[in-house]
């Protein structure tokens, strides 16, 4: 996809999360990597990004085509588009697959037998075999992350948008996740992940986005950013993120 | 059970000990002579109750959407009419509403306003325990909502109300129990509920006190019940969040 975000400006009251952030992907990138230090704006991007919120100023084009700023015009785009939080956001009064089938028969128009048989698809890919009627709080960390990127593909998403997916997890729970993720990611998934992961990052992203302050402070291919950060601040985040593995 | 048992007998002997002390001259013939009347009180309330008890419910609902409305004003009006009528009291209210208010409308029927003016006064109470119970759903599920896609009338069909109906229920029913005590009030604008009927039949038959006592039982064999329920549709809804 090609992705371009130009002067995006997103305030919560005096505190401007998003401060004129600007990047353009160059060329064709699949998997868009955000990264940066914790309060940068990488959530609050990623969120402008997916149509969950819309900047006070500034505008994103996906593909050549601006999205829309009023409330309708982002609905329609956040039903293309499937997102997995931080704190999983599951429904917690439906079982996993209720979870999964609400939103394809009310959003989607899928039938309940056509939304059964998508949901119980993506459950069994995930490793979630026998947990299909469980809810969420008799789920473990991981499988709750699972059934929410679940939930998030059922719909064959043009886009799937991750918040920091393994943040809450133990490194058990992380490894499971992200293999999931790297197999959407090399099944041709396009994803745009914000993460502190950044030796995963290197693996599957094939485009960095540096946020800190607000502020892009750096965009360029993985390949780049990893080797030879451009900005003394990226070079220093990578450093203090690889001190101890 | 054996407990519950237990803890009735003892109140049900502390209650006869203070009445065998200050000697009180019972006299029960009055009471069954009056069977009649005071049953027919009791469907009075109860009928009464049940219809009040649909509209509060309606009432307070359309209230707390008020109070959420994404328009100042609404919002404003709501936040008035749930000040005005939890802030004055009940016997007012139905004087007003029956004298007044109903005469200009030209309603006939003291029984309609009965019902209308207590599901509008139980309603404003029922209005911020279920604003309570909408605004504790986290703004996580909220934007879990938005991300799936849901609108806004979706977002609060299939997340907001199922989760919030749970945690509106203890209140909820302690409102319904008041309702049914307060319909009572209904005496004052003519209508011959429960309360009235043993008050008619006291003083018919010179004694003060012994209609109260099956008032009592009468008042908790639906209330009881009632507070039952509730507890057991708590229980399927319980999950842990």
């Amino acid at each position: 996809m090609k992705l371009e975000a130009q002067a995006v400006t997103k305030r919560y009251g005096a505190h401007a999360a998003l401060d004129g952030a600007a990047f353009a992907t160059g060329g064709e990138a699949r998997v868009i990597a955000l990264l940066g230090p914790s309060g940068g704006g990488k959530s609050t991007l990623l969120r402008v990004l997916g149509c969950l919120l819309v900047p006070d100023a500034g505008q994103v084009s996906l593909d050549d085509r601006l999205l829309p700023h009023d409330e309708d015009g982002a609905l329609a785009e956040r039903r293309g588009n499937g997102f997995v939080f931080q704190g999983y956001n599951l429904f917690p009064h439906l079982t996993a697959l209720q979870n999964i089938t609400l939103p394809l028969k009310e959003v989607h128009g899928m039938t309940e037998t056509q939304a059964t048989q998508r949901a119980l698809e993506l459950l069994h890919r995930l490793g979630l075999e026998g947990h299909e009627h469980k809810r969420p709080s008799q789920l473990s960390g991981g499988q709750q992350q699972r059934a929410a990127i679940a939930r998030a593909l059922a719909p064959k998403p043009r886009l799937l948008l991750l918040d920091e997916p393994t943040s809450a997890l133990d490194p058990v729970m992380t490894g499971e996740v992200l293999d999931v993720i790297r197999e959407l990611a090399e099944a041709g998934q396009s994803i745009i992940l914000a993460t502190h992961e950044i030796s995963f990052a290197r693996k599957v992203a094939d485009w960095v986005v540096f946020l800190a302050a607000g502020k892009v402070q750096e965009s360029s291919s993985a390949a780049e950013f990893f080797t030879k950060p451009k900005t003394e601040m990226a070079r220093r985040y990578l450093e203090g993120l690889s001190k101890y593995r | 059970m054996l407990y519950a048992a237990g803890l009735f007998v003892v109140a049900s002997a502390a209650f006869y000990g203070v009445f065998a002390s200050v000697a009180y001259p019972w006299n029960w013939s009055g009471v069954w002579k009056y069977r009649f009347q005071f049953g027919h009180g009791w469907l009075t309330t109860m009928g009464l109750s049940l219809v009040a008890m649909v509209v509060s419910i309606g009432f307070g609902f359309v209230l707390m959407l008020g109070r959420r409305a994404p328009w100042e004003p609404v919002r404003m009006a709501c936040g008035g009419v749930v000040e005005l009528v939890r802030g004055s009291p009940l016997l007012v209210q139905l004087l007003i509403g029956h004298y007044i208010i109903a005469q200009a409308l030209s309603i006939e029927q003291p029984v309609v306003t009965g019902i209308i003016l207590l599901g509008c006064f139980e309603g404003a109470y029922l209005a911020e325990i279920f604003r309570g119970a909408v605004e504790s759903i986290s703004a996580s599920q909220l934007e879990a909502a938005r991300a799936v896609g849901f609108g806004r009338v979706q977002t609060y069909r299939f997340v907001i109300i199922p989760q919030a109906l749970r945690r509106a229920l203890p209140g909820t029913t302690g409102q319904l129990v008041s309702l049914i005590k307060d319909s009572s009030l209904l005496s004052v604008i003519g209508i011959e509920e429960l309360v009235q009927k043993v008050k008619i039949m006291n003083s018919a038959s010179y004694a003060p006190l012994e209609g109260c006592l099956p008032l009592v039982v009468a008042y908790l064999v639906v209330t009881l019940p009632l507070s039952y329920v509730a507890r057991r549709l708590e229980g399927r809804f319980a999950y842990e969040t």
